[in-house]
């Protein structure tokens, strides 16, 4: 039972938070899933402020993972966490440890790091460029050496963009309506084929449609890359990951397969943030 | 890429080699050393300029001392450098310059920031910062063949028959002098008193305007007994900004304040500023102290700016925080 | 209503009509400049100002070919100094300096911005005339270089400043580093602000005089290179001002037109272009 020592050793990280012994993992299309991201201890501050207060999960490959909970609960902090944007604000301090596949973020080269975990912003945040100059952008920076206009419809295909923009690439990103700017950002992000993509609320300021098709994209790409969203939208939660977690306060709360985490959620905390009593 | 790999093959003992060598290819540290270098030269430059000015007026500064500025004498002929008529000269011109556009430059500053249409308001504000960019020979242009002028014709005379019991108000109608260089000055500084003022006035917080409309003031009353008390001090920064423009002005002045270093009650009477001064005898200067001696005066007018511009900023500065804290 | 009350109104909107005067007073001044200088030297604006050098002293005729394309030489001068510094400098204060040093930097350059122009002219006489031994556009390009640099310093900074942090963030985020973020992402989304700032402070040093008069000099003919006297409008038509002829003057009135058109339509241009980009923009 590979998949129940996964969640042994998940537990033993994390035995507070977790609170059921035999948390049973979602199914997944790539058979067992492996943790990819660990961590453990985490504490973020700015300044003499901290926010998270000692977080520890694990991440799994090839899976769709939603932070839920109350806005300053911290989980914007702990995704910026993962691919050390966190650095990017002044006087932020990181302290415990965070693994990708065994090696330490903290340690790695942030150019490196940043490749590999791709991020997607709150709002759509495209470069002042063109179609195509916004979607290359990575791939010029990072060197890459085979045709750009090839990988640059290859993202755009996977961010389901293809089809609309193919016959204006050299337009103006800003001439795009907001859910096609969010989903260049996301072919952005994906050009430079990431491991895993982070998403710190892509959907918060698009309307219905433009986010069912974000949440559709984010199923399809889930058999690629592992996904992390961050999101308020509980029914988002509910309706495109496998894995949730709760957090409250700095603090993780539950970290649940998603469907269990709504239906018979294990702390009372949870329940009352779920059915809608705080946050 | 070969290249990397190879790098990460070396020997532990290279490995800060190695981290220096990221950091390297990163270029943050290279960009910050060469855009730094950029702004060392700014820092170089004022700084060259300061020294330029002291180590050139050194034989000014050594043979004078401080009776430079208490002497009435300027002969270049005879060797004798004082100061005193342009001190006067440049003093009382901005003060004259002061004493109009004040006024001017707050009230219109008041009806621009009070005025209910936004759009309106930064249209007219803009007109106001193109008179700014009016060039000042163009100021001079006008002063020389319209103010001065109209000032001996029509002005002069009225004022010598009407206010002539006033030393200022006496003596020969010349049309350049004291006061046509006043007048021209008042014209050229108003913009920097308007644009400044407005900004500052905007920044006074809604709550404070509604507190006083709230207990019944009229808006003439919440104007001057709210408004521009709340930012006095922001006003009085842009009334130090003029005054250091004014002090340094030069081409206008030196066409109509009739270039005579000579110290005279009269405002009708023609006299001689700093700048005009420079401006005027530069190129002439023959000999080595006479040049001093000049560039002694920029000196001079350099540090009077450099200390208003200091304090202005200062002032503008503290009211900017202040309608921030409680706005 | 009581006396008092009456009194209070009256007051009230006597002061109020009073700003309202003095702010139309401040506005017509413009209108009169304008339309003194379009009256006066609107009539000799013909090819021959534009395209003829001035004619010897005392002859009447002639035109200010010299002084227009040596005011041209001095701009390009300035530009080439002004501008690369000041827009580092200002990359510097918004992007990698700390707190002491921009502060200090910062200050310097608005001490710098408040200098009166003829010291400006001195300095550059000090490091150039003096040891060269003679006027030359590049010391009347170097003092008007200096002008510019506080005003395109501080105007990069702020616009530099204004760029969204979620621009740069998304390139970090894609592994770009801080340089490379900065050239490629935020320098190009504040391009049209520095632009702004740099065509403003042209404007400004366009019409500047004094600062001329004991470095770049002026000159009646052609002047070749960059290492002779040369003739700018300012200084001509300051010459022309206080000479003795009437011809003269009249020249000095259509220069006067001309580089206030020139100096305007620098403001209102890059104003109108800068709104423009900004709505953009948002």
């Amino acid at each position: 039972m590979d998949r129940a020592s996964t969640v042994e050793k998940q537990q033993n990280l994390a035995p507070a938070y977790v609170g059921q012994k035999d948390v049973p993992l979602p199914e997944s299309p790539v058979g067992t899933p492996k943790p990819q991201f660990k961590i453990s201890g985490l504490r973020v501050s700015y300044g003499a402020k901290e926010v998270l207060h000692g977080i520890d999960l694990n991440v799994f490959a090839n899976v769709v993972t939603a932070l839920i909970g109350p806005s300053g609960c911290g989980k914007s902090t702990f995704l910026r966490s993962l691919n050390r944007m966190t650095e990017v604000v002044r006087d932020a301090r990181i302290e415990g440890e965070i693994l990708l596949d065994d090696e330490s973020v903290a340690r790695m080269d942030v150019v490196k790091l940043r490749r590999r975990v791709g991020m997607v912003f709150q709002r759509p945040n495209p470069f002042p460029k063109s179609i195509f100059d916004n979607v290359a952008y990575g791939l010029r920076i990072n060197g890459y050496k085979g045709r750009l206009s090839d990988a640059v419809e290859h993202s755009l295909r996977r961010a389901a963009l293809w089809d609309e923009v193919k016959d204006q690439l050299g337009k103006s990103a800003y001439a795009l309506s907001g859910g096609q700017q969010q989903r260049l950002c996301i072919a952005r992000a994906l050009a430079v084929d990431p491991e895993v993509l982070l998403l710190d609320e892509p959907c918060s300021a698009l309307d219905p449609i433009t986010t069912a098709k974000i949440e559709e994209l984010l199923f399809r790409l889930k058999s690629s890359c592992t996904i992390i969203i961050v999101t308020h939208n509980m029914q988002q939660a509910a309706r495109s990951s496998d894995l949730t977690a709760f957090l409250l306060d700095g603090q993780l709360v539950e970290y649940q397969s998603t469907r269990k985490l709504f239906t018979t959620p294990s702390d009372p905390r949870t329940e009352a943030y779920i059915t809608g009593r705080f946050g | 890429m070969p290249a990397r790999a190879h790098v990460a093959e070396l020997a532990p003992s290279l490995r800060p080699l190695r981290i220096l060598w990221d950091r390297l290819r990163r270029g943050d540290e290279i960009a910050h050393v060469v855009t730094l270098i950029f702004a060392s030269t700014v820092v170089g430059i004022t700084a060259l300029l300061v020294y330029q000015l002291w180590i050139q007026s050194a034989l000014s500064r050594q043979k004078f001392g401080w009776a430079f500025f208490a002497t009435r004498v300027w002969d270049p002929v005879a060797g004798q450098f004082g100061a005193l008529p342009f001190l006067y000269g440049t003093l009382l011109t901005s003060a004259i310059a002061l004493l109009l556009a004040v006024p001017l430059g707050l009230g219109t500053a008041i009806f621009l920031s009070e005025f209910p249409l936004a759009r309106f308001s930064d249209a007219f504000a803009f007109l106001v910062d193109l008179l700014a960019a009016v060039p000042s020979v163009i100021y001079g242009l006008l002063g020389i063949f319209v103010l001065a002028p109209w000032l001996r014709v029509s002005v002069e005379p009225v004022l010598s028959s009407r206010l002539g019991f006033l030393p200022l108000f006496r003596g020969p109608a010349f049309g350049v002098g004291f006061l046509a260089a006043g007048l021209i000055l008042a014209v050229m500084v108003v913009p920097f008193i308007v644009s400044v003022s407005r900004e500052v006035l905007i920044s006074v917080p809604r709550e404070q305007r509604e507190a006083a409309l709230a207990v019944g003031a009229t808006r003439w009353e919440m104007i001057s007994r709210v408004v521009v008390p709340f930012a006095k001090t922001g006003i009085i920064g842009s009334v130090f900004l003029a005054l250091a423009r004014a002090l340094g002005e030069t081409m206008a002045v030196t066409m109509v304040i009739g270039n005579d270093p000579k110290i005279s009650a009269s405002l009708f009477a023609p006299g001689y500023s700093i700048a005009a001064v420079i401006a005027n005898e530069f190129t002439e200067a023959t000999g080595n102290l006479y040049l001093s001696a000049l560039i002694e005066l920029g000196l001079v007018l350099f540090l009077v700016t450099f200390v208003l511009n200091g304090l202005a900023r200062l002032l503008v500065l503290a009211t900017a925080q202040r309608g921030s804290i409680q706005g | 209503m009581s006396l008092r009350g009456r009194w209070r109104k009256f007051v009230n909107a006597a002061m109020l009509g009073i700003t309202a005067l003095f702010a139309i007073t401040t506005v017509s001044v413009l209108f009169f400049i304008l339309g003194y200088l379009a009256y006066h030297g609107g009539k000799n604006v013909t090819w021959n100002f534009f395209t003829r050098l001035p004619a010897p002293v005392g002859e009447p005729g002639g035109g200010m070919a010299n002084a227009i394309i040596g005011t041209a030489k001095l701009l390009f001068v300035a530009l080439v100094i002004g501008a690369p510094v000041g827009i580092f400098s200002g990359v510097y204060l918004s992007e990698f300096g700390g707190k002491g040093p921009s502060f200090f930097v910062r200050y310097t350059a608005d001490l710098l911005n408040g200098v009166p122009s003829i010291v400006i002219g001195i300095f550059a006489y000090a490091v150039i005339v003096m040891r060269a031994q003679h006027f030359s556009t590049l010391a009347g390009g170097f003092a008007l270089g200096v002008m510019m640099i506080p005003i395109i310093l501080r105007s990069t900074e702020q616009f530099l400043k204004a760029v969204p942090r979620p621009l740069r963030e998304g390139a970090m985020a894609l592994g770009s580093s801080k340089w490379r973020t900065v050239l490629t992402v935020v320098v190009p989304a504040a391009s049209s602000g520095i632009i702004t700032g740099v065509m403003l402070a042209l404007a400004r040093i366009a019409g500047e005089t004094a600062p001329l008069l004991f470095t770049a000099f002026s000159d009646r003919y052609w002047s070749s290179g960059f290492n002779q006297p040369i003739a700018s409008l300012p200084v001509m038509i300051y010459t022309y001002a206080i000479g003795p002829y009437k011809d003269w003057h009249e020249q000095a009135w259509t220069a006067g037109l001309v580089l206030l058109g020139l100096v305007f339509v620098l403001n209102v241009a890059t104003r109108l272009v800068f709104v423009r980009k900004i709505a953009a923009f948002s």
